[in-house]
């Protein structure tokens, strides 16, 4: 699992990439939570494109940028979800709470 | 008519978090054997990925213990899938049930068995305080058209 991110007149793009499970988890959390506070961007993207496997560590994830995210009062979109994934954030109905594109 | 012979495997395996993409991806190569399409293996994948999670992180919160991954084809080209531990064990297996529960804080989301529960057709969870807990999913891979 890796994590690669690209920050413009404060618009924070995070690009993962790999597993995404318990494992991962926490080193993607640290990472996120680095950036952030280091950027204090307005938009985070949360770019899933490359991302081959995700269980509800990934809600985990998510869930808390969104937290991040709403204590700057920013937004948050996850874009390119692929299919498994997409599965995963149905099932626990984040889409209600969470924007994807 | 012959029906195919049943086959099963069982893994025993440390409660390390590195074990859970191990798992997940020997559930899948062995439920290759009914030929699933690919949504199915991914269904497989990713309850087996929060059964042995669950066990990980619950069961053995300080401590490194035992997994036991049982893995079943039945007649009905369906797969049974029995994941134990012998850890902690759950008091209520009703409140562990309920999404967005859980007593993981901030890096668990609580959505664990709801997964399971929408990814298997059933669902067993047993548990005993202090001896253990046995999760039991079961899954029918459809037969596809042109398939043995």
């Amino acid at each position: 699992m890796a994590v690669s991110c690209i920050c413009d007149q404060r618009a924070l793009t995070a690009t993962l990439s790999g597993e995404l499970d318990h494992h991962a988890a926490k080193h993607i959390m640290t990472q996120l939570d680095g950036q952030i506070d280091r950027e204090l961007p307005r938009q985070l993207t949360i770019d899933m494109g490359a991302v081959t496997f995700t269980d509800s560590s990934g809600i985990a994830v998510l869930l808390r940028a969104h937290r991040q995210m709403c204590r700057l009062e920013g937004e948050l979109r996850v874009v390119n979800v692929p299919s498994q994934a997409k599965r995963v954030f149905q099932a626990a109905g984040l889409g209600r709470i969470i924007r994807f594109e | 008519m012959r029906t195919k012979a049943e086959n099963f495997v069982t893994l025993d395996f440390p409660s390390r978090s590195s074990n859970e993409g191990f798992a997940r991806t020997a559930a899948a190569c062995f439920a290759a054997q009914l030929d699933p399409t690919l949504e199915e293996l991914n269904d497989v994948k990713t309850a087996v990925s929060e059964a042995v999670t669950n066990a990980i992180v619950h069961a053995y919160p300080d401590t490194i213990g035992k997994i036991s991954m049982k893995l079943r084809l039945h007649p009905d080209n369906s797969l049974e899938i029995v994941i134990r531990d012998w850890g902690v064990g759950i008091a209520d297996v009703e409140q562990a049930r309920t999404p967005m529960f859980t007593t993981g804080g901030e890096e668990r989301a609580g959505m664990g068995f709801t997964i399971m529960e929408s990814f298997m057709d059933t669902l067993r969870l047993r548990s005993v305080p202090g001896k253990g807990t046995t999760v039991t999913m079961r899954r029918k891979i459809s037969r596809r058209p042109g398939a043995r």
